[in-house]
């Protein structure tokens, strides 16, 4: 990983100097906190994939002992919630972290140190999810946990445990990088930037923001709720007590269904940048898309009930359910057909960003079909809990997210890293990911008509199942060769000089304005923005940059801090002392993490300033 | 104090942009969000309640346990507090660092009173037979009124905090806004209660 150290320039806080490892450990710059997002998320996609693989190769015969029904649950959980928590939703808060600021011409995020300490508790917290592992069994009720399963009495173990507080953990800090990127993006929006003037990804990054802070609470409290049940023998979920199961399922899926928005929004927001790159068009329909954003999310906390049918909460319940489920693919819909309208008589290029960002339209249709027949609240009775299900979610989370993700990793790459990677090579891996992630997932869609429940750990032979699911699983390791595509790909584009092509894919946004690699100022001079996709506009006027909007001059910068890192830290050390029952430990590390930030409360940075005449790193004030 | 001088360019108003009327400041702006995922915080904590308060197995009634001439003299304290913070903002608007130091104290002393009510609280009710393990309702009550109490607890630590830095280095325009910031929370702590007061407590004795 030379690449990583290349670019660490020396931090200057007052009057410190952090160098190496220490530099990214104190950094406050979002392009460095975004990067490490999108290795922190990589890193943990190969620990989910490798679980969906044990998974798979159980799964490839009757009556398989390949791994045991116990293992099997913990497998299956952990590969939901790592997918989710740990890759869908850090890798695209990455993409935010490192393209947003640059998207709406801004220097930096609304609070510097406080989206450190967002990352840090997302990889401390993940962390600390999987050294489950290695302590007495992961987490194995299923990523949405539901009560009575993982109460204390059918899940003994620390493993509910471990996704209580690891959970909440790594919630704490998705909360705080919402607010930070409501603020900066309803702030700090170069002169000029209006709302609707802003990239389609910022607006996909804006409305996933109000999404977190109003999902993540609920979840918070629920994870809450639980842990006072699970190490305080509180009684929220204890029915002889007066409590109620159905409560958890409430307040999880009132987290739930928008969470699924909070990893598809800013994929729709990436296609929406590539697709009309690589179209040499404008985004067709804007301000219908920026609407279409918005319905969806406010209609997404009008539908949690559709996750719970089969609880029998009655028709008129359901019906009400069924039907705002359904009103969803009204504003989705909105968007498919503006990404077709783009590409309509545009100059398309197929290059790899470009493959998987047209790729994503099918696989989420069809997963979006899959959605509305899910839907239907009486068929969905003779889905439920089926591999209907599983096949329905991957079309939108893998076909979806996932695909939107690694377009945006081919696009963004040049910004991010200074580097292309191999076009040659991206091709091979696109065409791999598309076909296996096809032949793994379409046979699940028969398996569940067919009445293969979800969650099993084994089936008898005889009833059709084997032949589906050993070309679901043959399909997985044509998944893994592609992955590992990807991988090489990115080992010889690290091997490789830095190309520092400053727009490499003539495109229209912000964030190709500036020149390769991005100083860590971001902008010399703020710049006058008078059009949508006025880079654009720039450039076919026969300019090569944005009119500025302030003189030149010093810039003023945050200054490093180790705060954030040690702070999360301390949080993880509760975490650890309340799941071991060492009370006093406990209390004590959150007493410490509230004096920091206290500390945090009352601190004042002076802060360094770079001059943007001089060679970049800048000198202390 | 020396930062008298400083304190000449207080803003009475804070700024806000003109294109969508938002606070200037980002950590204004950031805290009005932040309290906008605090509501969605209280509710869930508030509906979880609502949904258990009936769940008392063989446990007290909140008809039974609560005191409410005793929560109503603690409700109006911390009300009052509301008012000295306003005040104290008021007096450090006037550039009056002394009296906005001597509001602050009060503020903050009715938060520890608001306390102290809750412990003794607490306290009586567990003798009353009323835990966090007897049935979902302790469960509930405990835990939503533990976690406003904990906002209080956290409000007074701010607030000492901010007094003592402008005790130790007077006050400036980067203070002002600290300070402006820790009042809107403390408001938001002290609506919170008047929810919990009235759907906990006077429903709770009625129904």
């Amino acid at each position: 990983m030379a690449a990583i150290t290349e670019r660490v320039a020396i931090a200057h806080a007052e009057g410190r100097t952090y160098h190496g490892i220490w530099a990214w450990l104190a950094t406050v710059d979002h392009k460095k906190i975004g990067i490490m997002y999108i290795y922190a998320a990589l890193f943990f996609m190969a620990f989910g994939g490798a679980e969906a693989l044990l998974v798979r190769i159980q799964l490839w015969q009757p009556n398989n002992h390949f791994v045991s029904a116990e293992t099997f649950n913990q497998l299956f959980t952990m590969h939901g919630v790592t997918m989710i928590f740990l890759v869908a939703m850090p890798i695209l808060i990455g993409y935010i972290n490192a393209i947003v600021p640059l998207q709406i011409g801004a220097r930096d995020v609304a609070f510097p140190r406080m989206n450190a300490l967002s990352l840090w508790l997302f990889v401390l917290g993940g962390l600390f999810l999987y050294s489950s592992w290695f302590m007495g069994g992961a987490p194995d009720a299923g990523w949405f946990n539901y009560v009575p399963l993982s109460g204390a009495h059918y899940s003994p173990g620390a493993g509910v445990d471990f996704y209580d507080i690891g959970l909440q953990i790594t919630g704490i800090g998705t909360l705080m990088t919402a607010i930070n990127f409501l603020v900066t993006i309803l702030n700090m929006r170069a002169p000029g930037m209006r709302l609707l003037r802003m990239p389609m990804f910022t607006w996909s990054a804006l409305i996933t923001m109000l999404l977190i802070l109003f999902a993540f609470p609920p979840i918070t409290v629920n994870l809450i709720l639980q842990m006072m049940d699970r190490l305080f023998h509180a009684n929220f979920f204890n029915i002889p007590l007066g409590g109620n199961a159905l409560l958890w399922q409430n307040l999880f899926w009132i987290f739930g269904h928008p969470e699924v928005y909070i990893v598809i929004l800013p994929a729709f927001g990436i296609i929406s940048e590539i697709i009309p790159a690589f179209s040499r068009k404008p985004l067709f329909g804007y301000e219908s898309m920026a609407l279409a954003l918005s319905v969806i999310a406010f209609l997404s906390f009008m539908v949690w009930t559709h996750h719970m049918f089969a609880d029998g909460l009655g028709a008129v319940v359901n019906s009400i359910f069924a039907i705002t489920s359904m009103l969803i693919a009204v504003p989705t819909g909105i968007k498919i057909f503006n990404w077709l309208a783009t590409l309509w008589g545009g100059q398309i290029r197929f290059t790899t960003a470009n493959l998987y960002a047209l790729s994503f339209i099918p696989l989420f249709v069809i997963g979006g079909i899959s959605g509305v027949m899910l839907a239907m609240a009486p068929a969905d009775l003779q889905y439920n809990d089926s591999y209907f299900v599983v096949a329905h979610f991957h079309y939108v989370l893998f076909g979806g997210t996932l695909m939107g993700a690694l377009a945006g990793l081919y696009y963004w790459f040049p910004r991010i890293w200074g580097r292309l990677l191999d076009e040659r090579l991206g091709r091979l891996n696109f065409w791999l990911v598309f076909i296996g992630f096809n032949v793994t997932f379409f046979p699940m869609h028969l398996l569940g008509l067919e009445g293969m429940p979800r969650r099993i750990s084994t089936y008898a032979a005889g009833n059709g199942w084997t032949t589906p699911n050993q070309i679901a699983t043959v399909g997985a390791f044509i998944l893994l060769i592609g992955m590992l595509i990807l991988l090489y790909n990115l080992i010889v584009t690290f091997r490789r000089k830095p190309d520092l092509v400053q727009d490499p894919w003539d495109a229209r946004s912000l964030e190709w304005s500036i020149p390769s690699p991005t100083p860590e100022y971001n902008f010399a001079q703020l710049p006058l923005i008078e059009d949508r996709d006025a880079y654009w506009v720039a450039k076919r006027q026969g300019r090569t940059a944005l009119e500025p909007a302030e003189p030149p001059g010093p810039i003023h910068m945050p200054s490093p801090s180790l705060t954030p890192f040690f702070l999360a830290l301390t949080i993880v050390v509760a975490g650890y002392a309340a799941l071991l029952h060492v009370d006093w430990l406990a209390l004590l590390a959150m007493l410490a993490a509230f004096w920091q930030v206290g500390a945090q409360l009352v601190h004042e940075d002076p802060g360094y300033h770079v001059h943007p005449e001089a060679p970049a790193g800048g000198a202390a004030e | 104090m020396s930062a008298q001088g400083e304190a000449a360019h207080l803003p009475l108003q804070h700024e806000t942009s003109p294109e969508l009327g938002l606070p200037k400041d980002n950590r204004i702006l950031g805290l009005w969000i932040f309290l906008a995922g605090e509501c969605a915080f209280f509710a869930s904590l508030i509906g979880g309640y609502l949904g258990l308060h009936l769940g008392v197995a063989h446990g007290p009634t909140g008809a039974q346990v609560f005191d409410l001439p005793l929560t109503t003299v603690a409700t109006l304290v911390l009300l009052s507090s509301s008012l000295t913070v306003v005040l104290g903002v008021a007096a450090m608007q006037r550039r009056d660092v002394r009296a906005m130091q001597i509001w602050l104290w009060l503020t903050a002393l009715l938060g520890i009173f608001f306390l102290e009510f809750q412990g003794f609280e607490f306290y009586t009710f567990y003798h009353e037979g009323l835990t966090l393990q007897t049935s979902a309702f302790g469960s509930a009550f405990f835990t939503l009124t533990g976690f406003h109490g904990l906002h209080v607890a956290f409000g007074v630590f701010w607030i000492l905090l901010l007094l003592f830095q402008s005790l130790k280095h007077g006050i400036n325009e980067d203070r002002t806004t600290k300070v402006f910031v820790m009042s809107l929370y403390w408001h938001f702590v002290d609506v919170v209660w008047v929810v919990i007061f009235t759907l906990v407590y006077l429903a709770g004795k009625v129904g």
